[in-house]
């Protein structure tokens, strides 16, 4: 184990050099939302899209985008960001790098403490909430979807799971949001296959679980996504917002939304900073690896990611509590001894991740429609998260790839978890795998391969980027100069300042 | 003679009892069961059990019916599209695709409009596969671009014209408000733009919940439903694109 930590690491630290070395516009214009720019122009476009872009014409983002804008701000004889913005779109704005950015950089400064200073106060609202209304009195936290498109309709809905023993409600976002190079504004009514992430959804989604939190006497936990080409806005924008959990992964980006893989590793780590500020528990995508790829031979892939998602935050900031760490029920049940493999597996991240609260996946590949097979299914699925101690268990559908849950299947689904946690919830104190039996067996091989397989991302001369670039993940080759976003991507002058990141690694 | 009008069947030739669920927006009383009853009744449940009734939440309530029903289908009627090709084996394929056509077949692949979920195109086109049938890009003789998720229509025709597409392999997942059938539509209008009709690829979409019927409607060639093999694709793009008898 500690073998395989050393090997994550040696292929992560270079990755990390380089996210140090680069800028993104996301991550600029995550810097500006902190510092206060809100809002949209008449057709829909964030002002802090309109302001980066203004200043890039100018003078690129190399310099990031803090001290152009603050010393045109200052110039201009303005206070107020947003109208800044405007200018600068109505073209009546010119954007320079002054010799001298001490006070642009203090203003700069000034502005962005005020926006982590808001984001704490989030923290500590938070913290004294679950105080008041308490934590679920099991493990692990039942976590469930909604996804209707329509902010509106998604709410009653969350309320009702909620009341129905949901933990930790989870918002899916529409189809495609992730390769939206903005972030939507204002309360939207229609999605695809999800509803729209915007700082206004998710005001109104936590203040309606606040208030069911306080009927339950439950703090009812929000979660959304930081993924995709504004993971650092997002990141932003749930700590402002007091999102408690929030999906982002190291390479799911790279991986299955064909985004550059520069890009994805500058952005992560600029978003996870801003999640270990904000006290949020992120949740890794280890489960779609499964989804594409086959669950036994693949199984290694899980812990290598696993690994590296841990690197990676650890290295951002975040502490153990923070990483809901993912894995998932993929295997095909007509393997023989599939359940006891599932169980090696999970037993197997439950030991290298001991303080970490594990987000543990449904079954969603072999889900065929048979829905009375399928809920058996799912009941295997929630007695393995019992067993093996997992933290967040995603709650399984039996109408996976058939319809988005109707309120009937999320009742089915609620009584399945509910039977099996309540019949064996603490099972997992009296099982231990036999010493050297199939499932301790089984373990070792996984890790074992693990371990070659990061031996063999360290000794390729590309490191892991070579290793994505090959297809090492999945069969899905993402070479370092390819993908979504890679226009965004800029290297940082000598002279590159970025007040957020300063403050977020306690420089400033 | 094969009897061509049956029932549904429980546990006796022709009892014709079928089971039923779902949801009504009441809560759970005499008057709710009562309505479920009747619902049942409506839709040809003659008589109706109700086994089983919960209400969910403040003011819904779910019920399990099993009953009798009154109707009958005749298999005479039925109108499905039945496999009018032969299921040949990958190394058959890749024999006729070099005997007769003497060259590779090129098929793109892609998922239109916002859709995210590559599992079908993937499912058929990766070296993966699905259900330990190994997908196209395993067959020797054919040449697949896959081009991935939320590919544009302009994108795909653009890459059926630079891979010079035999045929063009159309995945979608996604139905909210007809998404699935508008964009194969706008797809299938583009290709009939761009290409004149004799050098237009081969258009096929698959998807979980397309009907197979509709191929004419949409203005495509073939659709696949749900639970189709890459086995049956390439079969089917053989069949329909390497004339038959010209050698081997």
């Amino acid at each position: 184990m500690t073998r395989a930590r050393e090997l994550a690491a040696i292929a992560g630290r270079p990755v990390v050099e380089l996210a140090r070395a680069h800028t993104t516009v996301s991550v600029e214009r995550a810097v500006l939302r902190l510092a206060g720019v809100s809002g949209a122009d008449p057709d829909g476009i964030p002002w802090v899209n309109r302001l980066v872009d203004a200043v890039a014409a100018d003078v690129g983002l190399s310099h990031g985008v803090a001290v152009p804008v603050f010393d045109a701000l200052a110039r201009e004889g303005l206070d107020d960001l947003t109208l800044l913005a405007q200018k600068a779109a109505a073209g009546s704005v010119r954007f320079a790098v002054p010799e001298k950015s001490r006070t642009a950089r203090a203003a700069a400064r000034k502005h962005v403490r005020a926006g982590l200073r808001r984001i704490d106060r989030r923290r500590a609202e938070r913290e004294r909430l679950v105080r008041r209304h308490g934590d679920p009195s099991q493990r692990p936290w039942i976590y469930l979807i909604v996804a209707t498109g329509d902010i509106y309709e998604d709410i009653p809905q969350a309320q009702a799971a909620a009341r129905a023993g949901a933990d930790v409600i989870a918002v899916i976002r529409s189809t495609g949001q992730s390769l939206l190079d903005y972030v939507p504004e204002g309360a939207t009514r229609e999605g695809f296959a999800g509803t729209y992430a915007t700082q206004e959804n998710f005001r109104l989604m936590r203040a309606a679980l606040d208030e069911t939190s306080a009927q339950v006497g439950r703090y009812v936990r929000l979660t959304n996504y930081a993924s995709g080409l504004c993971m650092p806005e997002m990141a932003v924008l749930a700590g402002l917002e007091r999102l408690d959990m929030m999906l982002n992964d190291s390479m799911y980006g790279i991986l299955f939304r064909d985004i550059n893989p520069v890009r994805t590793f500058v952005d992560q780590r600029f978003s996870r900073q801003v999640h270990a500020r904000a006290g949020i528990i992120i949740n890794t995508g280890e489960d779609n690896y499964l989804t594409t790829a086959d669950a036994v031979d693949e199984a290694h892939t899980v812990t290598v990611s696993q690994l590296l998602n841990e690197f990676f935050a650890h290295e951002a900031g975040l502490a153990d509590w923070q990483l809901g760490l993912g894995h998932a029920f993929e295997i095909n049940p007509d393997v023989p001894e599939s359940f006891r493999l599932e169980l090696a597996h999970a037993l197997l991240a439950r030991e290298l991740f001991p303080d970490a609260p594990l987000k543990w996946m449904p079954p969603t590949r072999h889900m065929t429609g048979d829905v009375f097979r399928g809920n058996l299914l799912d009941g295997f699925f929630n007695l393995a998260g019992a067993l093996t101690g997992q933290g967040i268990l995603l709650v399984g559908m039996m109408t996976e790839a058939v319809v988005t849950p109707w309120l009937s299947d999320r009742d089915i689904a609620l009584q399945n978890v509910r039977y099996v946690l309540g019949a064996a919830g603490n099972l997992h104190e009296d099982f231990a795998p036999a010493p050297g039996g199939f499932i301790q067996r089984r373990a070792h091989e996984v890790l074992g391969s693990a371990v070659s397989l990061l031996e063999r991302i360290d000794s390729s001369p590309g490191g892991l980027l070579a290793a994505i670039a090959d297809g090492t993940f999945g069969i899905m080759k993402r070479p370092a100069d390819r993908g979504k976003g890679l226009d965004g991507v800029h290297p940082h002058a000598d002279d590159y300042y970025n007040p957020a990141t300063e403050i977020l690694e306690d420089r400033g | 003679m094969t009897k061509t009008v049956v029932r549904p069947y429980g546990d006796t030739t022709g009892d014709g009892m079928v089971q039923l669920s779902f949801t009504l927006p009441v809560p759970h009383d005499k008057r709710a069961e009562g309505a479920a009853l009747q619902l049942a009744a409506k839709m040809g449940m003659e008589p109706a059990m109700l086994v089983h009734a919960r209400q969910m939440g403040d003011g819904y309530t779910f019920f399990v019916v099993y009953g009798r029903v009154n109707h009958v289908v005749d298999l005479g009627k039925v109108n499905v599209v039945e496999r009018d090709f032969p299921l040949l084996t990958a190394k058959d394929v890749n024999t006729v695709v070099k005997r007769r056509l003497r060259r590779k077949l090129s098929v793109v692949g892609a998922c239109i409009g916002t859709d995210a979920h590559t599992v079908g195109i993937d499912a058929i086109l990766n070296v993966k596969g699905i259900a330990g049938e190994k997908g196209l890009e395993y067959y020797r003789e054919l040449k697949v671009t896959n081009l991935g998720a939320q590919v544009t229509v302009p994108e795909l025709v653009e890459a059926a014209r630079v891979e010079k597409a035999d045929a063009v392999l159309v995945s979608q997942v996604v139905t909210q408000r007809d998404a699935h059938l508008t964009n194969t539509r706008e797809m299938s209008a583009a290709f009939r733009e761009a290409f004149p009709a004799a050098r237009r690829p081969l258009l096929v979409v698959g998807g979980p919940r397309f009907d197979e019927t509709m191929a004419g409607e949409l203005g495509v060639d073939r659709i696949f439903g749900r639970g189709t093999t890459p086995r049956e694709v390439a079969s089917y793009l053989v069949s329909a694109l390497v004339p038959a008898g010209a050698a081997g």
